[in-house]
């Protein structure tokens, strides 16, 4: 699958090829024919890690570092479930978890393979430690 | 002692808002605060170790984001040493390209950024915006909210919405609980009205992150931040956390724009004495750091407060252009009502309005102000035919598109009749016929029958528990005969596979095909380059349904018996008590009324009568050489027996003169054609007799009507069209006669 980030884009139309859902779907199979033979669960609509990567590799190409960041983030939080994901989110909010907890947090993320986010929420535990925007332990 | 002239102006509804001068120590100062620190960067090592005057020991939560994640070392040393008066001028110069600018800004701290924005004037300001925008073409988002939380009318006011252009939609909840009901009828609304429109339902993240992942909505722009580190955290998050919360919405397919803009700081007491602009730099790289594609800025909610002090509206312009120029999608406010004067409302509007943005207005209220539950709505409902005017009269795309009443009342009223489908299908509270006829044809939501709204929140639930999604959506339409609206509902789904929305400032067409600042950007270098108005596109936005064809407002008036019969050639009379009624080249012929609907015919009875009344005797004649009625009047008393005429237009403008006069000169001008009666033309006809006689004469009073020249101007230029067509020129006069009235049959 030779991927040329400057030319692929829209992946959903350029190369359509590289896409399918969480489950193996092609995407061109995702229309109402297979809905209504039920062929097709809710979950199968959303982005997999590797479509996500392909599109920090769109951002990268086009100059945008932070965007191409957030998406590789994006692309590790996509195989994290709903639960853990909101749960990191309200521990990264000011002062609602010591920095014992913030690493338990990191950890829990590197157990679904998203070594970059718990990388960034190790950074996140220094800051808020020099900032004063951790929990009282 | 008052001025009668002042206590007028201080009634007019700008004054109900208050305006202050600069308060720096409360952050009430729009830019170049006194307080806001010299632009500098020091690198060792590789490390940045003092930025904007403070040292890294001291940088607080923002600064640590910025150095972390935003500023691109490679290109600061570059970039930070340019002068700000050459970056200033780089951004207005068509010949520096925006990838040029883009690259630096990368390099360059917040004080920097404000400092070079703040040397821009306004149209400065505006073409740096329309040469930084990230997408090709500009567009819309719209607001679609109703105070009853109404379903049916949700679905219909998203479906026009989409229909008129509108890129994105958004929506929120008065009750919270609602939101899955919200973004349920605003998905099948907008799919209804043009597939591919993204919708959002503004609501707490937790539970719009659920919306997401079910698919019933596609984009978010809740992600608030600010521009120092006490309001950060009163507003609960730091720059990690909401960039963390924008990568899980990115992770479930969701398009993230953040959400900043000038005044919050002032408005949650922590500015620390710094100025609006210089936060809001903050604020753009801090988003531009955390990876958002875009961002919803230009002052937003707290734009009254940034209009109140000198330079506010400057500010807000130069807000957009920084986020632009740091590569973020921008949709640019005019959502919060900014004013209550319509005039000072507009006039900030034009900044965004006149570059065009990616989002123009971060929410236009689709619905009349009253329903709109974001607090407002800047323009609304009621506004939408001023906004296409002024579109059509810029010949700029503002991301709104004329629709016939038909078309809107087609649209609504499918949407309407999908959401009750959908809804019966899901087996909610069912929509009622009666639901669906107020949505299509009503006002606003007070029109709308009432709801069982305990049975609506409870269902809202039950829904979420069962798991219901967009596929569900797209089955229940396809089940229910709605082939087409459910195919693009699955098409958005198809979407959320690819993710390709997720770059930056994208929108989707009706064809499924994203438009991002990827595949589409705008690469505007000067004119004849980049995103312009012509073609299709232009005569749509021209074509508003109110436009009349002037062929046809020019209509005929020969059928019909004649008035008048011409009787040869018209001499120089001698009898010194005539009075010559000079008449136009198409008058009584070509057309046969004036402009304020009296008939010719009568006109000219009443001039006669009135000439008579005076004691003169009246000659009626046509001049045919010229259509100008100060020579039709000057022709007609060169001939009459006293020297005195009474010229007439056909479209009614009237002028005594007399034979010795030059022709520009006159003894009496009837300029206001629309107000004359024919009691008017009796009085002119008795004045141009006391002229004659050689009596005392008074003008004949005459009113003003100052609105009648944008009134009328169009339908003047027409009928004046008409009688220059009917000028024959070096032609004599011709002597006229009125006809004979016919014999009564039998």
């Amino acid at each position: 699958m030779d991927f040329d980030p400057k030319h692929d884009y829209p992946l959903g139309t350029q190369r359509p090829d590289l896409i399918s859902t969480p489950g193996g779907m092609p995407l061109s199979d995702v229309t109402l024919d297979s809905l209504r033979a039920g062929r097709i669960d809710s979950t199968e609509i959303r982005a997999t890690p590797e479509t996500l990567r392909l599109q920090s590799q769109v951002a990268r190409a086009a100059g945008r570092e932070p965007l191409a960041e957030s998406l590789e983030r994006a692309a590790e939080l996509a195989a994290v479930p709903d639960h853990l994901l909101l749960a990191v989110y309200t521990a990264l909010r000011p002062r609602r978890a010591t920095a014992a907890q913030l690493e338990e947090w990191a950890a829990q993320l590197e157990v679904h393979g998203a070594d970059r986010t718990a990388g960034f929420v190790r950074e996140a535990a220094g800051v808020y430690a020099e900032r004063g925007l951790l929990a009282d332990a | 002692m008052r001025s009668r002239r002042f206590v007028s102006r201080e009634a007019r509804d700008l004054h109900r808002e208050t305006l202050v001068s600069p308060l720096p120590e409360l952050g009430l100062v729009a830019a170049d605060g006194p307080l806001d620190p010299q632009p500098d960067l020091v690198l060792e090592d590789g490390v940045v170790v003092r930025m904007d005057g403070r040292a890294a020991a001291e940088f607080d939560v923002i600064d640590r984001f910025v150095v972390a994640h935003g500023l691109d070392l490679e290109v600061a040393a570059e970039a930070m040493a340019l002068d700000d008066a050459e970056l200033a001028r780089m951004l207005v110069d068509i010949g520096v390209p925006r990838a040029e600018l883009v690259r630096l800004a990368r390099g360059l701290t917040p004080a920097k950024l404000a400092r070079v924005i703040g040397l821009l004037d306004p149209v400065e300001l505006m073409l740096a915006l329309k040469k930084l925008r990230a997408r090709r073409a500009p567009s819309n988002q719209a607001h679609v909210t109703n105070l009853k939380e109404s379903p049916a009318l949700l679905a219909a006011d998203a479906a026009e919405a989409a229909r008129r252009g509108f890129a994105e939609i958004e929506t929120t909840v008065g009750v919270a609980r609602y939101a899955p009901l919200n973004a349920i009828a605003l998905l099948v609304g907008s799919q209804t009205g043009r597939p591919g429109v993204m919708t959002q339902c503004a609501v707490e993240e937790r539970r719009n992150l659920e919306l997401a992942i079910r698919g019933l909505v596609t984009y978010a722009e809740t992600l608030s931040v600010y521009g120092t580190e006490p309001v950060f955290v009163d507003g609960d998050d730091t720059p990690w956390s909401k960039a963390f919360l924008g990568a899980a919405y990115a992770s479930r397919g969701v398009k993230v724009r953040f959400t900043s803009g000038t005044g919050s700081e002032a408005l949650m007491g922590y500015a620390q004495g710094l100025s609006m602009l210089y936060l809001e730099a903050r604020c753009l790289a801090a988003v531009r750091a955390a990876g958002s594609q875009g961002v919803q800025n230009g002052s937003i909610s707290c734009v009254a407060l940034v209009l109140a002090v000198p330079g506010g509206t400057r500010a807000i312009l130069g807000e957009n252009v920084l986020a632009a120029w740091l590569d973020l999608e921008v949709a640019s406010g005019n959502d919060a009502i900014a004013s209550h004067s319509e005039i000072r409302k507009t006039a900030k509007l034009m900044g965004q309005f006149l570059p065009g943005t990616d989002f123009v207005t971060s929410g236009y209220s689709v619905m009349p102000r009253r329903d709109n539950t974001f607090g407002g709505g800047n323009f609304d409902a009621d506004d939408l035919d001023e906004w296409l005017t002024v579109q059509r009269d810029w010949q700029v795309d503002a991301g709104i598109e004329p629709v016939s009443e038909e078309e809107v009342l087609r649209v609504r009223e499918q949407a309407a009749q999908a959401v009750q489908a959908v809804f019966q299908e899901l087996g909610l509270p069912p929509v009622s016929n009666d639901e669906v006829a107020a949505a299509t044809t009503g006002y606003d939501s007070s029109e709308m029958p009432d709801r069982d709204r305990a049975a609506d929140v409870e269902a809202a639930d039950e829904l979420l528990a069962r798991g219901v999604s967009g596929l569900d959506v797209a089955l229940a339409l396809d089940q229910r005969g709605f082939g087409e609206i459910a195919e693009a509902v699955l098409s958005m789904q198809r979407q959320r596979v690819s993710a390709d929305y997720l770059q930056t400032s994208s929108v989707i067409d009706a064809d499924g095909l994203v438009h991002s600042a990827v595949n589409d950007p705008n690469l505007y270098s000067g004119p004849g380059t980049g995103y312009r108005l012509e073609g299709e596109r232009w005569e749509l936005l021209q074509s508003l349904p109110n436009v009349v064809d002037p062929a046809k407002l020019l209509g005929s008036d020969t059928e019909g018996e004649a008035v008048v019969v011409e009787r040869g050639e018209a001499m120089k009379g001698d009898d010194s008590t005539e009075v010559v009624v000079a008449v136009g080249p198409a008058f009584a012929d070509a057309i046969r009324k004036t402009i304020n609907d009296l008939s010719h015919k009568d006109v000219l009875q009443a001039m006669c009568d009135g000439v008579r009344d005076g004691g003169a005797t009246p000659r009626v004649v046509r001049v045919r050489r010229v259509a100008d009625v100060a020579f039709i009047a000057h022709d007609g008393a060169r001939i009459s027996g006293s020297g005195i005429a009474l010229g007439i237009q056909s479209k009614g403008t009237a002028v005594i003169h007399r034979a010795d006069l030059e022709p520009l000169d006159n003894l009496e001008l009837f300029g206001m054609s629309p107000l004359y009666t024919l009691e008017s033309y009796r009085a002119m006809g008795r004045n141009a007799a006391g002229y004659a006689l050689g009596q005392r004469v008074g003008p004949v009073p005459t009113e003003l009507d100052n609105f009648a020249r944008a009134k009328l101007i169009v339908r003047t230029t027409l009928l004046h069209a008409r009688e220059t067509q009917a000028v024959r020129p070096g032609a004599a006069p011709v002597e006229l006669e009125l006809a004979a009235v016919p014999a009564a049959a039998g």
